[in-house]
């Protein structure tokens, strides 16, 4: 399903620093806490896997890092710049695939090149050719199903040739045998491109068969409660590997799953 | 199940056939009864009425014939029959007090004898009604933007919205002819506000009903508050913003007619409120035609606008 077709010039991998982050919502006035202190580094080209229980601020990071809000304390910093709000550098892609419907699929992956007034037909259908949708480019979105919805929404991201791609559980309402296929194009995607990655998911496996790092949250408020790199080859990145079972069983019981199935 | 559609296509196919083929000789009917049974008056026309239905009967015959008659062959079969009942009953017969109700030839003598004057008060009414519209539209659609965008706007605009809003923009009339420079301005006014209205409205809930997640993605990718408003907000919104569109120009209907019975000295309601004055109903019967055309037609083409603008919908409401 992948291939290689990367017209635009590839970027140097973004690098962050996240020192002593805390952030909350007011509820009915009284303060709710959802970030607990949160400091890491990612490397340029690391592809980090935020895990945690469901509702416990890894979302809210993500909105955080993405610039779409401010932390009430602490600071996020890009390649050494302090991050004051949202950037072409920085691209998010939801768990919803959140096309616009009145735009065709082209002129969603589009949307990026739009905003900044650089449409060019050409790198939009390379985009489409990236993820196998170049023979959809002119239908309305209403006319996806949720697998090839995402798919736009992950060529529409990589139009912006992202030097960090943040992804917010992006296979999360996805069939499986869909959510297996799109695993393996985002990794490759991560592998030809070279940007750097973070992904919040559920699921365990998920992170171990992507991600080269793994961070692992408390419930809310968010704290770091595991920071490790997956080293593993990439014969080692299968399901049934004893590696992988083994890591994920030691993830589930940081997670508070031990004695669970 | 193939056995009964093929039963009912064929079934459907008669039925079919009889309309396709009755809808001219129908007209041939109201033709020959018009030409043929002498007038209870001394009526203008009634031969060239006679020629007229005669014409729609051979016209329809062809269309059978080109099988392009199909769908409305039953319409026009009943159309035929209900003109031709209609002289028989009142041209012939007298049936029906007059001088109220008229005979289709004397509303024919109107429009052959004073299409001028119709056409030209059909033209003042459309530039009326399409200039205070218009702006109107465009006004509601500016400020229903701003009132689900800026907090500020919403907090001065909207106490002024929920006094003026409700009021029906009639009874603004006698006011808007006093303070206006002519009449024809004031109605230009009050038609712009009762289109204005329900526009600003829908616009504003269809801006507040955007799912800020579209906001999101835009932002994500360095969107700045120009492109939120015009290429994520204003798109999202249309579907509401043609509902407001829609009762806009049916205040707008009203409040034209209004406005030139009771004021501004031209139009289609100027020419009816004349015409009733002089007891020359058949002329007002043909206004109102004229302006019951106008106003589906102006329909008709918003509604295509509609269809067209949102055909990223899956389906829609046709007209």
């Amino acid at each position: 399903m992948v291939k290689t077709a990367a017209t635009q010039p590839a970027l140097k991998p973004l690098s962050l620093h996240i020192d002593h982050l805390n952030h909350g919502y007011e509820a009915q006035g009284a303060m709710r806490p959802v970030l607990d202190d949160v400091s890491f580094d990612v490397a340029p080209g690391e592809f980090v896997a935020l895990l945690g229980p469901s509702g416990c601020g890894k979302s809210t990071l993500l909105r955080l890092i993405a610039g779409l809000e401010a932390p009430l304390s602490g600071t996020i910093e890009a390649d050494g710049r302090e991050i004051t709000g949202p950037g072409p550098d920085r691209i998010v892609m939801f768990q919803d695939p959140t096309l616009y419907p009145w735009r065709t699929v082209e002129e969603n992956v589009a949307l990026g090149l739009d905003i900044h007034k650089k449409r060019d037909p050409k790198i939009v259908r390379d985009a489409l050719h990236l993820v196998g949708l170049e023979k959809d480019a002119t239908s309305w979105p209403h006319q996806l199903s949720g697998g090839m919805a995402q798919r736009v929404a992950l060529a529409r991201a990589l139009v912006n040739n992202p030097r960090m791609l943040i992804l917010d559980e992006p296979l999360g309402k996805l069939d499986s045998l869909t959510r297996l296929t799109m695993q393996g194009e985002i990794r490759r995607f991560w592998q030809q491109q070279g940007f750097s990655a973070l992904m919040v998911t559920h699921d365990v496996e998920e992170a171990l068969l992507l991600a080269t790092r793994v961070l692992v949250f408390s419930p809310r408020p968010a704290r770091i409660v595991s920071d490790q790199p997956i080293e593993l080859s990439a014969e080692q990145r299968h399901r049934d590997d004893p590696h992988v079972i083994a890591l994920r069983r030691a993830i589930l019981e940081q997670l508070g799953h031990r004695n669970d199935w | 199940m193939s056995r009964v559609t093929t039963h009912e296509t064929t079934h459907s196919s008669v039925k079919d056939m009889v309309w396709r083929w009755g809808a001219g000789p129908c007209w041939g009917v109201a033709a020959f009864l018009t030409w043929w049974l002498p007038d209870g008056d001394d009526f203008p026309d009634t031969t060239l009425l006679a020629g007229l239905f005669l014409a729609c009967g051979v016209v329809l015959l062809i269309l059978a014939a080109l099988k392009r008659l199909r769908y409305w062959a039953p319409w026009s079969a009943v159309l035929g029959l209900g003109l031709g009942a209609w002289e028989v009953a009142q041209a012939k017969f007298l049936l029906l007090p007059r001088p109220f109700f008229g005979t289709p030839q004397d509303l024919l003598d109107v429009f052959l004898t004073d299409w001028k004057r119709l056409g030209d008060s059909l033209l003042h009414s459309l530039l009326l009604l399409l200039i205070g519209y218009g702006i109107g539209a465009c006004v509601g659609i500016v400020v229903g933007m701003a009132l689900g965008r800026s907090l500020r706007f919403r907090y001065w605009v909207r106490p002024i919205m929920r006094v003026i809003g409700p009021l029906p923009p009639v009874a603004l009339l006698p006011l808007a002819f006093v303070i206006m420079p002519s009449t024809r301005l004031a109605g230009e006014a009050l038609m712009a506000l009762s289109a204005g209205f329900p526009v600003a409205v829908l616009t504003w809930s269809g801006v507040a009903a955007v799912d800020p997640a579209y906001y999101d993605v835009a932002r994500t990718m360095g969107a700045k508050d120009r492109f939120l408003v015009l290429r994520v907000a204003l798109p999202a919104a249309t579907p509401q913003i043609f509902v407001g569109l829609f009762m806009g120009l049916g205040a707008s209907f009203s409040m034209l007619v209004v406005a030139e019975m009771l004021g501004v000295k031209s139009g289609l309601g100027f020419y009816m409120q004349w015409a009733q004055g002089w007891a020359a109903y058949p002329n007002m019967y043909a206004a109102l035609l004229v302006m019951a055309l106008m106003c589906t037609s102006l329909m008709t083409l918003l509604f295509k606008l509609r269809d067209y603008v949102l055909r990223w919908q899956k389906d829609g409401l046709k007209w």
